[in-house]
């Protein structure tokens, strides 16, 4: 029963969390299929521009770049939401 | 549902009751809470009306309950809130109550000052006993010195050879405020010209201070000294900076002896003292479990007597007379609240007197919690006149639908409903939970708001497909990028052509906007076209609904020259102008298209504002020039129908402005001249009394104010449908601007997020934080700031440019004497 934050500061950690989960849980499901939605937010060098295989290559890479990028802050989301739920009940009690 | 569309029915009532059971009625009429009196002695000042005794007594009770309920939470008790509602007693029952309250305060104001005492003498007792504590040490210390010795002791080589033994040194024992020290020392020091010895010791465990109950840090203080006059001296110091003295006797066993004495008193004190905070405690939580209840009692009863005093004394029959204001419909429960109320006192029934009366009655909206909000938003600008149309229902559906079309985004949106929803499932709990927090009292207020807001801005967000400046693509983009490699190499930038049936399906995206806007180029543009168009849709729509509610408000009021000299030639204005405006937009929307021939191309599509303008500045006719497929006009006749609207609605001007006082003026000098053939007086008698003479005053106005009045109106009414249609361009500039904010947030921050860490655990752990800091930017700035901005916006399109149309505003609220009210009132005055 230890406890490291208050009422107010677990709630919102929660309600981000819940938040955060869903949007990069989705948009890591987007990234691996590919979405066209997304092709502003890659990363693609300058010079892989001007080349069609290196652009598409760049391209891919970059996707599953962010897919994987996404799905890890989304664990580590999961992580904080389990401690702040456990904050959360721990305050509850107290 | 008569009843939101528009106000009450209202009665004057006159109300006669019998002294006896004025009282018990007026308890009945405040728990039923439908009846708003009027003072009927407003001339008489507070202190000349006939209960204001009572009304005293009230006071002085509820100060007695204030203290109590301080001293209650002084304690820390929990005040037990059943929720429950006592009945307002009778008044023989408040004599009881007065002396409950008496002795409850005297018990307790004497418990205090005997607590009060107990502690100063406890404190003194302690201070001694630290006093006898300490000093030992200091004699102690003065005697060992003594035992080995003159050579160690610097003070002993000072003094004269021949003094032997001790010298007879004086001293004053004391405690001071520790922070009192530095300055103490110092005075002893220069005002006794070191001629004084000061030793302290400070007081580990903090002293209650028994006037203020707050825990000081306190010092023990010996000081030595020779001679009488030094021992003046140092008293006076000592005076001077509240130190108190405590006598000190020399001899170590008088000493002791004294210090057994003080403990065995302090252990006597202490159980004294505990025994009395029992009591203290004991008398404070029964008082606790009563406290609500008494207060709600004293509150009803003294809100009885107010109105009360707002009653007319009769005299010979001896009986009171009140005047009320009640709503038709509730005029049954009225009187079965006043039956009930004669018969609990025993007495005449009391007579309820409906009265006619050329007096506004005030406004009355029955609402429910769900459309409270709504008229709340309404009120707030004016309360309507009696009777008049109520834009409130029609504000339920419009409110939220032109905030959400500046709001369009359905993540946004998600977020607002969620939280409206929150709050409108926890509602019993969280409405129980009383706070004084404005600004958490206002959302919760308007929750329902809220949460509609939330959902229609779902919908419009979907409609410009926008989720956090993102698009979804559900049904399947209808644009297809078929360019080969070389071309893409080659060109930076590439059009797609609608007419292309390799790159545009030819049938649109089957809900909103087609996903591929989202990532193209000239986004902006077309949104702001489509933007654009669609406020001024909708705003003409909006405004053209404000002049057909005004109809009911004529039929209604019993003026059908109104609708005649007003309605209709507004309308008329509104739809030629205007209305034009909005066919021409759907018409360009049709007619011009990508795939078709060359005068129905996109190249050739006319600007619908400068049409609208050569339209209304009555520019000449523009040929088509030889060879150029493309005409300025977008059918045939366009100039002629054109040309007409624009007659037919400047005539409307003058119609709106001459016809009205006209007619007035023929109608009054018609009436003139048959009341001079019937002798000056015949029409006016003929209704007797004041009710024809108001309603002659009325008819006959001053042709001046008329004219002026109507002027006013006139140029109100054709300045305002252009500038109120320009000021529905908000719409269009709040919607754009909260999707470009959106886009830029997304861009600068998330992106950045995104690309940033790279690959492995890095990029996560960047991802991780700066998608916190993107959320709470887009509650703090898109979520809060502008959804603010954009309810303010939509309460002004619906304030100004909606309820100008129709809307008077010129009533007052009905008030009801009401206990739940009163109630209410008096709790959130206590918790502040």
């Amino acid at each position: 029963m230890m406890k490291i934050c208050g009422p107010k500061l677990s709630l919102c950690c929660t309600i981000l969390s819940v938040w955060a989960i869903i949007q990069l849980g989705l948009m890591a499901i987007f990234f691996y299929v590919r979405s066209p939605a997304f092709i502003e937010d890659l990363k693609i060098d300058d010079h892989d521009h001007h080349d069609a295989e290196k652009f598409l290559k760049a391209l891919d890479t970059s996707y599953s770049t962010i897919a994987v990028n996404c799905a890890i802050s989304a664990g580590l989301y999961v992580v904080t939401l389990a401690v702040s739920g456990w904050q959360m009940w721990v305050n509850k009690n107290s | 549902m008569g009843s939101l569309f528009r106000s009450e029915e209202m009665a004057l009532c006159q109300l006669f009751l019998q002294s006896e059971s004025a009282y018990t009625c007026v308890s009945e009429l405040g728990e039923l809470g439908l009846v708003q009196f009027r003072d009927l002695n407003p001339d008489v000042n507070a202190f000349q009306r006939k209960f204001v005794n009572e009304v005293r007594r009230c006071d002085e009770m509820e100060r007695k309950l204030r203290y109590l309920e301080r001293e209650i939470r002084k304690d820390g008790i929990p005040v037990l809130d059943t929720g429950e509602n006592p009945e307002a007693p009778m008044p023989r029952e408040m004599i009881d109550l007065e002396a409950t309250f008496e002795k409850l305060e005297n018990e307790l104001k004497e418990v205090n000052s005997n607590a009060e005492a107990l502690k100063r003498n406890y404190l003194e007792l302690t201070e001694l006993k630290h006093i006898l504590k300490k000093t030992q040490v200091f004699f102690d210390e003065r005697e060992g010195s003594l035992e080995s010795g003159g050579q160690t002791s610097l003070t002993q080589n000072l003094l004269p050879e021949d003094s032997k033994g001790p010298i007879q040194l004086g001293f004053v024992a004391g405690v001071i405020l520790r922070e009192r020290i530095p300055a103490f020392e110092r005075m002893l020091w220069r005002a006794c010209r070191g001629n004084v010895f000061l030793r302290q010791a400070e007081i580990n465990d903090p002293l209650e201070d028994p006037a203020t109950g707050e825990q000081v840090y306190k010092s023990v203080f010996i000081i030595f000294f020779q001679g009488d006059q030094l021992k003046m001296r140092v008293k006076k110091i000592c005076e001077g900076f509240r130190a108190t003295m405590y006598p000190c006797p020399e001899a170590p066993a008088d000493r002791r002896e004294m210090a057994m004495g003080v403990k065995t008193r302090l252990d006597d004190l202490s159980t004294v003292l505990s025994q009395t905070q029992d009591h203290r405690h004991r008398v404070l939580v029964s008082a606790a479990r009563n406290i609500r209840a008494w207060m709600m009692k004293v509150w009803k009863i003294k809100s009885i007597y107010h109105t009360l005093n707002m009653f007319n004394l009769d005299v010979i029959q001896n009986g009171l007379i009140a005047e009320c204001w009640i709503p038709v419909a509730n005029l049954e429960d009225v009187q079965l609240a006043l039956r009930r109320g004669t018969e609990k006192s025993g007495s005449l029934p009391a007579i309820l007197n409906r009265l006619s009366t050329h007096e506004a009655p005030p406004t009355f909206h029955r609402t429910n919690k769900f459309t409270k909000a709504f008229q709340a938003l309404i009120d707030a600008y004016g309360v309507a006149t009696y009777r008049e149309i109520n834009p409130a229902p029609y504000t339920i559906i419009t409110f939220p639908f032109l905030f959400a079309i500046m709001f369009g985004d359905v993540g946004h949106g998600i977020i607002m409903a969620l939280f409206g929803g929150w709050m409108v499932w926890r509602e019993k709990p969280l409405s129980a939970k009383k706070t004084d927090n404005e600004i958490w009292n206002i959302f919760f207020g308007g929750r329902y708001i809220i949460l509609l807001m939330g959902m229609f801005s779902m919908y419009t967000g979907l409609i410009y497909n926008d989720i956090f400046s993102k698009a979804l693509n559900i049904f399947g983009t209808s644009w297809h990028g078929n360019y080969n490699e070389s071309t893409l190499l080659t060109n930076k930038e590439l059009t797609l052509d609608p007419g292309n049936k390799e790159q545009y399906d030819q049938y649109p995206y089957p809900f909103g906007l087609d996903p591929v806007w989202q990532i193209a180029l000239n986004k902006i543009n077309f949104y702001n076209s489509y933007k654009m168009k669609i406020s001024i849709i909708f705003g003409i729509i909006h405004m053209l609904f404000g002049v057909i509610l005004s109809v009911w408000n004529h039929r209604f009021f019993n003026k059908p020259m109104n609708i005649y000299c007003e309605f209709i030639p507004q309308i008329i204005f509104l739809t030629c102008l205007f209305g034009y405006l909005v066919l021409l937009v759907f018409h360009k929307w049709v007619w011009y298209g990508a795939g078709g021939a060359d005068s129905v191309s996109p190249n050739c599509a006319p600007s619908i504002l400068i049409t609208f303008i050569n339209m209304v500045l009555m520019k000449g006719y523009q040929p088509t020039p030889e060879g150029d497929p493309c005409s300025p006009y977008m059918y045939a006749g366009q100039f002629g129908f054109q040309r007409f609207l624009v007659c037919v609605g400047l005539i409307c001007v003058p119609w709106m402005l001459i016809a009205k006082p006209f007619i007035l003026h023929r109608n009054n000098k018609r009436k003139l001249m048959m009341s001079q053939a019937n002798g000056g007086e015949g029409v006016i008698e003929e209704g007797g009394g004041e009710a024809a003479a108001a309603a002659a005053t009325e008819e006959v106005h001053d042709m001046g104010e008329i004219m002026i009045h109507q002027g006013i109106h006139t140029i109100e009414y054709v300045l305002g449908s252009v500038s109120h249609t320009a000021s529905y361009l908000r719409l269009w500039a709040l919607s754009l601007a909260h999707a470009q904010l959106s886009e830029v947030l997304w861009q600068m921050v998330l992106r950045v997020g995104l690309t940033a860490g790279g690959t492995g655990g890095v990029g996560g752990v960047v991802t991780y934080f700066i998608f916190a800091a993107w959320a709470s930017l887009t509650i703090a700035i898109l979520v809060l700031m502008e959804g603010l901005s954009a309810f303010l916006h939509t309460l002004r399109l619906h304030w100004v440019e909606f309820q100008s149309k129709f809307y008077g505003g010129g009533g007052y609220a009905f008030v009801p004497f009401a206990f739940e009210t009163i109630l209410e009132h008096a709790e959130t005055a206590v918790t502040e």
